[in-house]
């Protein structure tokens, strides 16, 4: 349904009169999304991975240049097509409540957004009180202000918001950051609904337990490069992963060997050559500090590595 | 539902210190005319006590206390007037009070008018120059703000007095109605013919600030999280402006109405006094320049109370119309 | 986080340089403003008496080549009026400016320091001058003070200090409880020490710029009250005064008379609030990375 080749995105700031200097926070990313399935953007906390999302829904700045290929159910994914497919088609879920605007009852704004997703008034609002009450949100919280209302509520909210729609491709940005364990389920299992009743989810996030536990494909993103896509089911061991950066994460977490993950290039992405693990990979070689590793295919993934 | 006894209670205090708020002011501002180079009888008599037979002079100083000390003078001053009398006004030789009623009549219809305009033209020139920001017309309206903005007042008013009433002759020249005709034979549409072209003069101001202060919240609307999210549902620009940009926008709008009262009161001085507009503002001019001590005291008391009511309604209306403070702070 | 806080948070590598082209176009504007002020300054004391001859020949003259501003019923030039009345106006406001100024430090160091009584009379004080309508204030001062030059630098004083004291005392009073300060006095640093490297570079640049922007207020209100006829003897034509004159002139069609100098004042005006703008900008990078 929706599929992403080599995306890049890069800002340029402007001092004095001319273009100073460009910003590639993504420099490479490919992604494949279809129906009914859940994919995960894993990477460090940071501003990389959200930027995915404002990339799919239109929303970057006008600073922004974008690159690569971005395609929605075949066609091009173009900015105008994005304006007409988003709110009805493309559904978002942001991060936290501060996304919900102030001085508005929560459930006038949902109600908006199904009115925006192309129904009429009366109809807007039914399907509002039924995705309230399909996330077990209380009738009062209908006219309740964000500022009353918990985090765990809030995602609700949200979710219902996206779901009022009837939109294909969910957008989930950090579905479970400053939640805890009970939400965090909670958020997770909704997603995985939405998916087993026919959605596509793109969710993004730096959890990898979590994204493990609901998804069907996970994407390792480093310094805004993509390095390896596999299927959920590989990760139950190292050796099921390929990129050395992916094992290390693997290997970081508590239950598994608890150790340090190294990241080279602190900085974010640069404008180097070369493979964005350089600088803190075990298999390095004069290599990969000159030559973007290219992709290749691995199962149903790829990876992007010189030794794979 | 809020809490009542601490309504009840922010109401008290906020009563409590627009109370002690007017005292000081009052007793600052006789300070200040007892400090004048100008002794108090002359200050009560005026100039012309020839007209004033000894008994009468005699009677006055008794009640005002005129030849005692100042503090003597300033208690019997406070007793007056909390009992409800603040002497007679020698410029206009008429009780003080019905000086103040009279002028203040005229110059509310001229703030009224003034104070509305502003507001909503300002209001929706605001919202309309952050919506399309770097537009025409929020370049316009930028550069409206920016030249008149911190214009002196009286010189707008001349300025508009010289170009509508002199040189086009669309607007009369002065007044509050047509010479020769009593105040009671002059009809609304002179009545409103009269007060255009103070009124712009006193608007033209506002309306700069109004616009410029919800052009600033517009534009911190379009740049929050939460129009972002509301993009990402298909809102357009129009549909964030109003949906979530008015209602974000329309409180610290108002807010700023009802404050800036205070800046309404003196441009009124300064307007009446170029249109020869016969308000309240003129009457303080006249007061301070021949040294009508009672009637500028009373301006000063009435004008104080009109301001620090201003302010009140601002604060209560913040509190009242955000939901956030009115319910207090805090999760369900 | 939006997409415009992540687009602003990006490190920017190149930034040194654009913040210089910029802080040299505004160090610019600053010497241009500074400039200008000077010149004026000049002018109106190289001009003397020449200008202010009377003419009858040349009575109500609208602007020409040979008088850019007109003359005036006596036959003066108002373009040698307009220059002499801005060096008193100038000088007026800048003068209630200044003294306001010290007004505003000295009681805003003092509801900062010297305690929670001082505090409150100083807050209470500040509270007071903001609800009496501001021109009532000033003509109950200027009248208190018989009039004159000084009645009307001091009832402009009297009445501007509020918002550069509030300015300080909160200043001040953020920086007793910041940590570094605390830090400092417990590494036994002098008061006099804390106060010249922590509270000085704090506190400086945002008194400079509440300095510089007061003195766009002090003058349209001196030029206000002499407006009104508060004060100035006739020998001393501020701006002011010259308006309240142009006003008897204006219903007979001698426009210039009132527009001139008006626009001068304006000019002027305006030029404080630029370098005000500017000396923000200068000395708080962190705002002019837009």
């Amino acid at each position: 349904m929706l599929e992403i080749n080599d995306l890049s995105i890069s800002f340029s700031r402007y001092g004095g009169w001319i273009s100073r200097s460009q910003l590639r926070p993504i420099r490479c990313l490919d992604l494949k999304l279809e129906k009914g399935q859940i994919v995960s953007v894993v990477g460090e906390s940071g501003a990389g991975k959200s930027l995915l999302a404002h990339a799919v829904l239109g929303l970057l700045p006008g600073n922004a240049t974008v690159s690569g290929q971005m395609r929605y159910q075949g066609a091009d994914l173009s900015p105008t097509r994005i304006r007409q497919l988003r709110g009805r088609e493309i559904a978002f879920i942001p991060q936290s409540v501060g996304f919900l605007s102030p001085l508005w009852r929560v459930g006038g704004q949902v109600a908006r957004a199904a009115r925006l997703g192309g129904k009429d008034t009366a109809r807007a609002a039914d399907s509002r009180d039924r995705a309230f009450a399909r996330y077990h949100l209380a009738a009062d919280v209908k006219s309740m202000f964000p500022y009353q209302i918990s985090g765990g509520m809030a995602r609700r909210v949200m979710t219902a918001a996206a779901t009022v729609t009837d939109a294909k491709l969910i957008v989930a940005d950090e579905p479970t950051s400053g939640m805890d364990e009970d939400n965090s389920r909670n958020a997770l299992a909704y997603l995985r609904e939405l998916a087993d009743r026919g959605r596509a989810v793109l969710l993004i996030t730096h959890d990898i337990e979590a994204a493990l536990t609901v998804s069907d494909q996970v994407t390792v993103f480093l310094n805004g490069v993509s390095v390896e896509t596999a299927d959920s089911k590989d990760f139950e061991a190292v050796d099921g992963l390929r990129h050395p950066y992916t094992q290390q994460l693997l290997n970081a977490l508590p239950q598994r060997l608890f150790t340090e993950v190294v990241n080279g290039h602190r900085r974010g992405a640069g404008n180097g050559t070369g493979c964005v693990h350089f600088g803190a990979c075990p298999l390095e070689k004069d290599v990969c500090g000159h030559a973007a590793p290219p992709r290749k295919r691995i199962g149903n993934g790829w990876v992007r590595c010189h030794h794979a | 539902m809020p809490n009542m006894n601490s309504c009840l209670s922010y109401l008290a205090r906020q009563l409590l210190r627009m109370i002690v708020i007017i005292a000081v002011v009052a007793t600052l501002a006789f300070v200040l005319t007892a400090t004048a180079p100008l002794d108090p009888v002359t200050a009560y008599l005026g100039f012309d006590r020839m007209q004033i037979s000894p008994e009468q002079q005699q009677r006055i100083i008794q009640r005002w206390g005129l030849d005692q000390p100042p503090t003597v003078r300033f208690t019997t001053w406070a007793k007056n007037v909390i009992r409800g009398d603040l002497g007679d006004s020698l410029v206009y030789n008429e009780p003080v009070i019905s000086v103040i009623q009279k002028r203040f009549a005229a110059s509310l219809k001229l703030m009224a008018l003034a104070w509305t305009l502003s507001g909503i033209i300002g209001f929706v020139l605001g919202v309309l120059a952050g919506t399309y920001q770097h537009s025409l017309l929020d370049n316009a309206v930028r550069m409206y703000a920016f030249v008149l903005a911190s214009s002196p007042t009286f010189w707008i008013g001349m300025v508009l007095l010289a170009v509508f009433s002199v040189k086009l002759s669309w607007f009369p020249i002065c007044c509050a109605g047509p010479m020769g005709v009593p105040p009671d034979a002059v009809s609304w549409a002179q009545r409103l013919h009269h007060l255009i072209l103070p009124a712009a003069t006193l608007s033209i101001i506002g309306v700069a600030q109004i616009a410029l202060h919800t052009r600033e919240k517009m534009i911190d609307v379009f740049m929050s999280d939460y129009a972002l999210y509301a993009r990402a549902m298909g809102e357009s620009r129009l549909g964030i402006a109003w949906w979530h940009g008015l209602r974000n926008a329309l409180l610290p709008a108002v807010t700023l109405q009802f404050a800036s009262l205070g800046e309404l009161f003196g441009g009124a001085v300064l307007a009446e006094q170029v249109f020869n507009y016969p308000g309240l503002g003129q009457a303080t001019v006249e007061a301070g320049i021949r040294g009508d001590v009672p009637l500028l005291l009373g301006i000063a008391l009435f004008s104080t109370i009109f301001v620090v009511t201003g302010n009140a309604i601002a604060d209560l209306l913040y509190r009242l119309i955000d939901p956030r403070i009115r319910r207090g702070e805090g999760v369900a | 986080m939006n997409t415009q806080t992540i687009a602003r948070q990006l490190p920017m590598p190149g930034i040194r340089f654009s913040l210089g082209t910029r802080r040299s176009r505004t160090l610019c504007l600053v010497i241009f403003c500074l400039t200008i002020f000077v010149g004026l300054f000049l002018w109106a004391w190289l001009v003397g008496e020449n200008g202010l001859a009377v003419n009858f020949t040349q009575r109500n003259q609208p602007p020409s080549w040979d008088h850019p501003f007109g003359t005036d019923w006596l036959g003066r030039d108002m373009l040698v009026r307009t220059i002499k009345g801005l060096r008193i106006s100038l000088g007026i406001g800048m003068a209630a400016a200044l003294s306001s100024t010290v007004f505003a430090l000295a009681l805003g160091l003092a509801a900062a320091t010297l305690g929670r009584h001082v505090d409150l009379v100083v807050t209470g004080m500040i509270d007071v001058v903001i609800s009496t309508p501001h021109l009532v204030m000033l003509i109950l001062i200027s009248f208190s003070m018989g009039g004159g030059v000084v009645g009307i630098i001091m009832a402009v004083a009297l009445s501007h200090w509020t918002r550069l004291a509030r300015i300080v005392r909160a200043e001040i009073m953020q920086l007793k409880t910041a940590d570094y300060v605390r830090l400092s006095r417990r590494l036994g640093r002098k008061p006099l020490w804390i106060a010249r490297h922590h509270l000085l570079p704090n506190l400086l640049p945002q008194f400079l710029v509440g300095l510089i922007l007061l003195f766009p207020h002090a003058i349209m209100h001196a030029a206000g009250l002499t407006f009104l006829g508060f004060g100035l003897p006739p020998h001393m034509p501020a701006i002011g005064v010259l308006l309240s004159e142009a006003m008897r002139h204006i219903s007979t069609g001698y426009w210039w008379l009132a527009v001139a100098p008006g626009v001068a004042l304006l000019f002027f005006v305006k030029l404080f609030d630029l370098l005000g703008g500017a000396l923000r900008m200068l000395t708080a990078p962190k705002t002019s990375q837009e």
